[in-house]
């Protein structure tokens, strides 16, 4: 590596945490932090255990359960009612206690979704290295880390030698310009940008969102673009960090305080790509090509504005996809040239880690204040972590939602990936602000329809999709 | 982990893109504390019907697909959750490799970590290998890692590249936790150095 070189964000956070490049490229990386959850560390503690090996640092380590656990009712481990998910939640408090990392309890008014309590804790701090056995780790990238997803094997290879073995992601840059529109939020510019480069436009790239569209987002719409990224086959997404970012981790629990924190300020202002830094793939978005957006499909990348309609098959000229497109309308139950607008919704869902921040919920209140939930909707939010709900509560958006006909529930993954008890149940149709409309994703026959918070509250008070720019 | 060295197998067409996560394993079966016996639940949502019925038209349903060691796939294989259960229920089925124009990253890494070996090839060799598994029961692929070829039952051979790392690990069914360790002396003098040099960074303890 010359000096001289112009860098990239990623390519600087790659090379201070190189500890040494074996003769093939692949390279030890080191890792600052490494979250765990209850479903993708069990395997990893006990292989930890069988090969007699310990866990390297417990201090860069932190654990929290957020999948399994239930929204409604009594938050004890032990009242969970589905006994698998009880088992999964208690050997995670077990191996946490047997190996000493530290751990944020369920009843502890911190817990919450892992990728949302990161940077609302302090703990996703900008040019650091964070992983977790969880692909939305890409959230952390908000703050100007490079975080990632990693599977339990490679859970196991940070718990024993707090590093991973990795080849360098090659650079992506995504430069998004112009003053978002009416209506349109950080959900709608990623869901823009995925149904532009595609489920598999960022493989083996590493997304730095760079433009005054991206540099305007707070970092809840920073974390909302960065969540996503994997959704486009991107390892990992990065902003770089910058006088926002700077004054959202002051003072946060777990942040470098006072010298501290003016250290890593000197430090963390060298992190921003140099000016001339080279990337692999250059993508240019303008505002004007995002509206509110809606998926029609079942993968993100099926995405068109809520005005427009469901495209064709016939139109594909590829025989497999053509067959496969067809087969999601099935799944859908959609008809080619359909509009989205009315398509009648039974359920919505409020939360996940890409929409359950506090700015998310204040969005959906908006939509929701003086309005009803339409008759046979079910609409939940599920706050993001116990602070976010303390929070939504103090500034009262939790009666405008329940006198609005929402349900307010208590945080966790809930309804995204239905490990607890909400899920959709055969053929019902979701407006979710979730990250993911696969195939049963939300409960087995489940059709999801993925889009903001403001337009899934739209869509709970007229019972199908909307254009929220028609109730604001 | 079991090496990888050479496979010869039946394989099974799966004509689709962005075969992901949540089709080879749902949500609901992760909630497990062990690695093992997650084959029954491979590809829950194309393989059995609401009931639990084997959905005839799938192709691990069918003869001699049952017994398939390969997939051969279209792009995007893997995509979505970084699940370690999708290869897990991949191995515990039998599957030792699956070949696609490409995969999604995290899949592909934990793929590698359980002696699945992903194969990328051109979309014109996939679909040429799809034609050929509809040759009938005696038709077999070979894959042949050491020397880096997938070879097709007319007995041509088609080139794959592969990280050397991975090959290395993969062929000797090496622990890369292993590998590591013996890197320990400089993750110490790493870590040494970092404090010096960004005495700043915190812990996660409070």
């Amino acid at each position: 590596m010359s000096a001289s070189r112009p860098r990239t964000l990623f390519d600087k956070i790659w090379d201070s945490h190189v500890v040494e490049r074996l003769p093939d490229g692949t390279c030890i990386l080191y890792i600052d932090r490494h979250l765990l959850h209850e479903v993708t560390s069990p395997q990893a503690f006990e292989g930890l255990r069988l090969a007699g090996r310990g866990l390297r640092r417990p201090d860069l380590t932190i654990a929290v359960a957020d999948h399994n656990i239930p929204t409604l009712g009594s938050r004890i481990p032990a009242d969970i009612k589905e006994e698998d998910s009880r088992i999964q939640v208690e050997t995670l408090e077990k191996n946490v206690a047997a190996l000493g990392v530290p751990y944020i309890p369920i009843m502890d008014v911190r817990q919450g979704i892992v990728h949302i309590i990161g940077p609302e804790l302090g703990l996703s701090l900008p040019g650091t290295t964070i992983v977790c056995g969880d692909s939305h780790t890409s959230t952390h990238g908000a703050l100007g880390a490079l975080a990632f997803g990693i599977g339990t094997s490679e859970v196991e290879h940070v718990m024993a030698t707090q590093t991973l073995l990795q080849s360098p992601a090659k650079n992506m840059r995504i430069d998004v310009s112009g003053t978002l529109g009416f209506g349109c939020s950080a959900k709608d510019i990623v869901l823009a940008i995925i149904g532009k480069i595609g489920t598999a436009g960022g493989n083996g790239h590493v997304i730095e969102y760079t433009g005054d569209t991206i540099r305007a987002l707070d970092i809840a719409g920073r974390c909302t673009v960065s969540n996503m990224s994997i959704e486009a086959g991107a390892k990992a997404g990065l902003i770089a960090p910058d006088q926002t970012t700077f004054d959202y981790v002051k003072g946060r629990e777990f942040a470098p305080k006072d010298d501290a924190y003016e250290q890593a300020l000197i430090y963390w202002k060298t992190l921003p790509s140099d000016e001339g830094a080279q990337y692999d793939t250059v993508v240019r978005l303008t505002t004007g090509e995002i509206a509110p957006m809606v998926t029609w499909g079942t993968t993100p990348g099926q995405v068109v504005p809520v005005t427009g309609i469901v495209p064709d098959p016939e139109h594909e000229p590829d025989e497999a996809k053509r067959a496969q497109f067809r087969r999601m309308l099935d799944y859908m139950a959609l008809t080619p040239g359909q509009r989205m607008e009315d398509l009648p919704i039974d359920v919505v869902f409020i939360g996940s880690c890409t929409n359950g921040r506090i700015e998310d919920i204040r969005a959906a209140a908006a939509v929701a204040k003086g309005r009803r939930v339409a008759a046979g909707v079910q609409a939940l939010v599920v706050p993001g972590s116990g602070l976010v709900k303390r929070q939504a509560e103090q500034e009262g958006l939790d009666r405008v939602l329940l006198e609005a006909g929402f349900e307010w529930r208590d945080p966790g993954c809930s309804m995204c990936l239905g490990m607890n008890p909400d899920k959709l149940t055969p053929g019902q149709r979701c407006a979710s602000t979730s990250n993911r409309n696969f195939e049963g994703r939300q409960g087995q026959g489940g059709r999801t329809h993925l889009l903001s918070p403001a337009m899934a509250a739209a869509a709970a008070v007229t019972g199908r999709l909307t254009d929220v720019r028609q109730l604001v | 982990m079991d090496a990888f060295t050479t496979l010869t197998a039946v394989a099974a067409p799966m004509p689709m893109q962005n075969i992901d996560t949540d089709k080879i394993i749902p949500a609901r079966f992760l909630k497990t504390i062990k690695r093992s016996g997650l084959g029954v639940h491979l590809f829950d949502p194309l393989r059995f019907d609401e009931d639990g019925k084997e959905k005839p038209d799938f192709v691990l349903n069918q003869e001699p697909f049952r017994k398939a060691q390969v997939i051969v796939a279209h792009e995007n294989f893997g995509c979505g959750s970084s699940r370690e259960h999708a290869p897990w229920a991949l191995l515990d089925f039998g599957i030792r490799c699956i070949i696609a124009p490409d995969f999604a990253d995290i899949f592909y890494n934990n793929s590698f970590k359980n002696g699945i070996l992903p194969v990328r090839l051109p979309r014109a060799v996939c679909d040429q290998l799809m034609e050929d598994t509809k040759l009938g029961g005696n038709a077999r692929v070979t894959i042949d890692l050491a020397r880096q070829v997938v070879i097709r039952p007319n007995g041509e051979e088609i080139g794959f590249d592969i990280d050397p790392f991975r090959k290395h690990l993969l062929l000797n069914g090496l622990d890369d936790i292993g590998q590591t360790l013996q890197h320990g002396a400089q993750i110490d003098g790493f870590e040494a150095e970092r404090r010096q040099s960004q005495p700043w960074l915190p812990t996660t303890i409070a």
